[in-house]
């Protein structure tokens, strides 16, 4: 099927970029054979660090005529396995790609190269008094991993996800060709938006080199309500609520004083108040303080209304930082509290949150395994771990099997998707194939031969 | 008895949003919200924290315009007991000494035992109004307070964080201390008390409250001339130990301190 990477495949590549940029055998890190999905581990054959659109144009047109599997890889960070070479092959590292090249400051774009980090651009941009809202948890992730799997993030309720700032694209096709798809235009009728299948498209369509990115200008303004509840289940059932306020905070996740303890023993900082069993976590931005309490003070109410114990108001750099980054440390911490696990990044409509949630829940007895979620409660996007602790290994894959085929139905039941911003890569294949159904694969298919008609962009993801 | 707790605060222009104008290279003030001096916070904290384990009550202080009530309702929205406004025509203008002079009247009136101030303000950044309050009341003062270890009715014992090393001392009450972020985390403000606190009477105490005159207040009651402003010189001069690998930065430690 694919050629194994030969010597001479390696001669080549090194003639491209340099002999000091390729990569094999042993001298490929560990890190290179996973990302931060646990359980799936293989090293490509051949590692070669990138520095520009024209050498991985070079690579692929060879690999395409010698059929040899190509993995792009940005920082690793992925959770479903996207940028792990199960097929062995070349990996690209685009990492090392990571300039900006140019803030457009009269059409509000920056173009930048794929492997900026998410904060080196998010400190860019407001530095200068601008914004890119898409902030997603895992800050060193680059930007063309961000892109490939349209990671979402916090403030998606206001702001959307990362599909919504992309303006165009430089991609190289698996053939070598470099497209320009997109541009800095504001509206595109221009037949069909080939840049938003490459966004999300995990590396299985194209190999993103450039990226115009939309900005906003930057809120001059932020406070956040931390507003505890008695149960998780009031706290969730107040976020439809909320959102039929038409008032729409920055953020709104929630969380539970288990997972609260947990990050602090992996900070090792305390929670500005663990008092009650569940929290929710609410973001506002805008320019001015009176439009801020305005709008807080009515959600303020509407908490209150539905049963919270009160809400307390975060209003100061300092408690913003011990607030949030206790919440950007939730996933770690679970993992360090645990041998292993697994995620479910489901969404749902927001509407049923509630009862995704408490159905979760109660999985944990019914098959007897640890289950710990926290979430973007606003956008109906859920992250659900669950626990390895000291089960053995089949023991592990029977009840994680099992407890996911009946997240991803109860899913499916409620109206949701596999995925909310996590993506598909490897992991999910099957949940996919189940909530696709037929006629949808062989369409995901399609297009995939239509970039793709070798199969040698990350074979193996997706479909 | 029960301890009296004041915690004095100041309200300051929000200075992360202070932009210089690039054409006049001036702050650009307009539209500025103000804040409660980040430091103050910890000092509400700390005055909140001893009286939920002793006999004690708080009160914050904070000496300012009329807007400067925000900062007394943030604090009692925190969980301090009492609000005090310390605010006059007469007291604009006052330097470090006399507003360090008001607010020792204010302290004496209130009765209070212990005075807790923040470290500095942001805006002037001083430090000097804490010990100010302790000299003009001659009390005990311990400045850069990072931990209060204990507190009873005759004393208060408080760890202090000196340039090289930490130092516990005990004073005798009535004392004034200033704090520093070390010292706790400060809670977050509630809304249940944030409302409570419109309804609560907040005292204001001006010229005549506190038996001030005109002379010893404002402009003409402050002493300090400004010549000139200049960032002072870095003190703390950090290397950076640097070699190949841990045994090389390891020998080059050991032959820094052999050398001292
Ligand atoms: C602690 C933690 C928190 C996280 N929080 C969030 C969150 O809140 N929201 C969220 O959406 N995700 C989150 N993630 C997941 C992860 O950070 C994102 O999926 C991120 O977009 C991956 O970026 P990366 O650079 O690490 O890409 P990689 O993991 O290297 O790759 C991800 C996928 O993109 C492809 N790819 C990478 N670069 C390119 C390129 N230039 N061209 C084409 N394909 C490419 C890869 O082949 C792979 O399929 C989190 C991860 C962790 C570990």
């Amino acid at each position: 099927m694919y050629s194994e990477v030969t010597q001479s495949d390696i001669d080549y590549v090194k003639k491209i970029v340099g002999s000091e940029n390729v990569f094999i055998a042993e001298e490929i890190s560990e890190d290179f054979c996973r990302d931060e999905l646990a359980g799936l581990k293989k090293s490509p054959e051949m590692l070669v660090d990138v520095s520009s659109a024209e050498e991985v144009s070079a690579i692929m047109k060879y690999a395409y005529e010698r059929k040899i599997p190509v993995v792009p890889r940005g920082s690793g960070t992925g959770l479903v396995g996207g940028s792990v070479a199960i097929h062995g092959g070349i990996m690209l590292n685009l990492s090392g790609m990571n300039n900006i090249i140019e803030l457009d400051e009269e059409n509000l774009t920056l173009t930048v190269e794929p492997g900026v980090l998410l904060m080196e651009l998010s400190k860019y941009v407001e530095e200068r008094d601008l914004f890119y809202p898409p902030d997603p948890g895992e800050k060193s992730a680059t930007i063309g991993g961000n892109i490939s799997t349209n990671a979402g993030g916090m403030r998606a309720v206001k702001y959307g996800v990362t599909r919504d700032y992309v303006r165009g694209l430089e991609v190289v096709m698996p053939n070598g060709d470099i497209v320009e798809l997109g541009s800095k235009v504001v509206k595109n009728s221009s037949g069909y938006s080939l840049k938003d299948l490459i966004i999300g498209g995990e590396g299985t369509l194209g190999i993103v080199t450039k990226a115009i990115l939309k900005l906003l200008p930057l809120p001059k303004k932020a406070i956040s309500l931390l507003i505890p509840f008695p149960t998780l289940e009031m706290a969730i059932e107040t976020v439809p609520l909320i959102i039929k306020s038409k008032i729409i905070p920055t953020a709104i996740e929630y969380m539970v004083r288990d997972v609260i303890l947990s990050s602090e023993e992996f900070l090792g900082k305390t929670f500005p108040d663990k008092s009650a069993d569940a929290y929710l976590l609410l973001k506002f931005d805008g320019n001015s303080t009176e439009e801020i309490e305005a709008a807080y003070d009515k959600v303020a109410q509407i908490c209150l209304g539905a049963g919270a114990y009160d809400v307390l108001i975060s209003n100061t750099a300092e408690r913003e930082e011990s607030i949030w980054s206790a919440r950007g440390a939730f996933l770690e911490a679970i993992k360090a509290s645990t041998t292993e696990m697994d995620e479910c990044d489901v969404v749902v409509p927001r509407n049923r949150i509630a009862e995704f949630v408490k159905f979760s829940d109660s999985l944990q007895d019914k098959y007897n395994i640890r289950i710990r979620s926290f979430g973007h409660a606003g956008d109906g996007n859920l992250h659900i771990y669950i626990l390895k602790d000291d089960l053995d290994e089949e023991e592990w894959k029977k009840r994680l099997g099992q407890v996911f085929e009946a997240m991803y139905s109860k899913s499916k039941e409620l109206g949701g998707k596999v995925s909310g911003e996590h993506g598909i890569g490897f992991a999910k294949i099957p949940y996919l194939k189940e909530s696709m159904g037929e006629a949808g694969m062989q369409l995901l298919k399609s297009i995939k031969a239509a970039f793709d008609p070798l199969f040698i962009l990350n074979p193996g993801k997706i479909c | 008895m029960t301890l009296k707790i004041a915690a004095c605060i100041k309200q300051v222009p929000d200075v992360t949003e202070v932009k210089i104008d690039p054409e006049t290279n001036t702050l650009i003030r307009e539209g500025v919200d103000a804040i409660t001096n980040p430091l103050d916070l910890y000092a509400v904290e700390e005055a909140i924290a001893i009286t939920r384990n002793n006999d004690a009550e708080s009160c914050a202080m904070c000496m300012g315009p009329e807007q400067a009530l925000d900062s007394v309702r943030e604090a009692m929205a925190m969980g301090i007991d009492k609000g005090v406004l310390i605010s006059d025509r007469a007291f604009a203008g006052s330097d470090t000494w006399a507003t360090s002079f008001i607010l020792a009247r204010a302290v004496k009136k209130l009765g209070a035992d212990l005075v807790i101030c923040g470290k500095q303000a942001t805006d002037g950044d001083t430090a000097q109004v804490g010990p100010g309050i302790a000299a003009h009341l001659n009390w005990a003062q311990a400045c850069y307070v990072s931990k209060v270890l204990n507190i009873t009715q005759e004393e208060v014992t408080v760890e202090r964080l000196l340039d090289y090393g930490r130092e516990v001392i005990t004073l005798k009450l009535p004392a004034v201390i200033t704090v520093i972020k070390e010292l706790n985390n400060p809670r977050l403000t509630r809304f249940f008390k944030l409302l409570e606190s419109f309804e609560k009477p907040v005292e204001k105490w001006g010229a005549a409250e506190l038996e001030i005159d005109a002379n010893n207040c404002g402009l003409s009651g402050s002493p300090t001339k400004v010549n000139r402003i200049f960032a002072p010189p870095s003190r703390n001069k950090a290397t950076l130990i640097k070699g190949e690998n841990a045994r090389e930065k390891a020998q080059n430690i050991a032959d820094i301190i052999a050398g001292i």
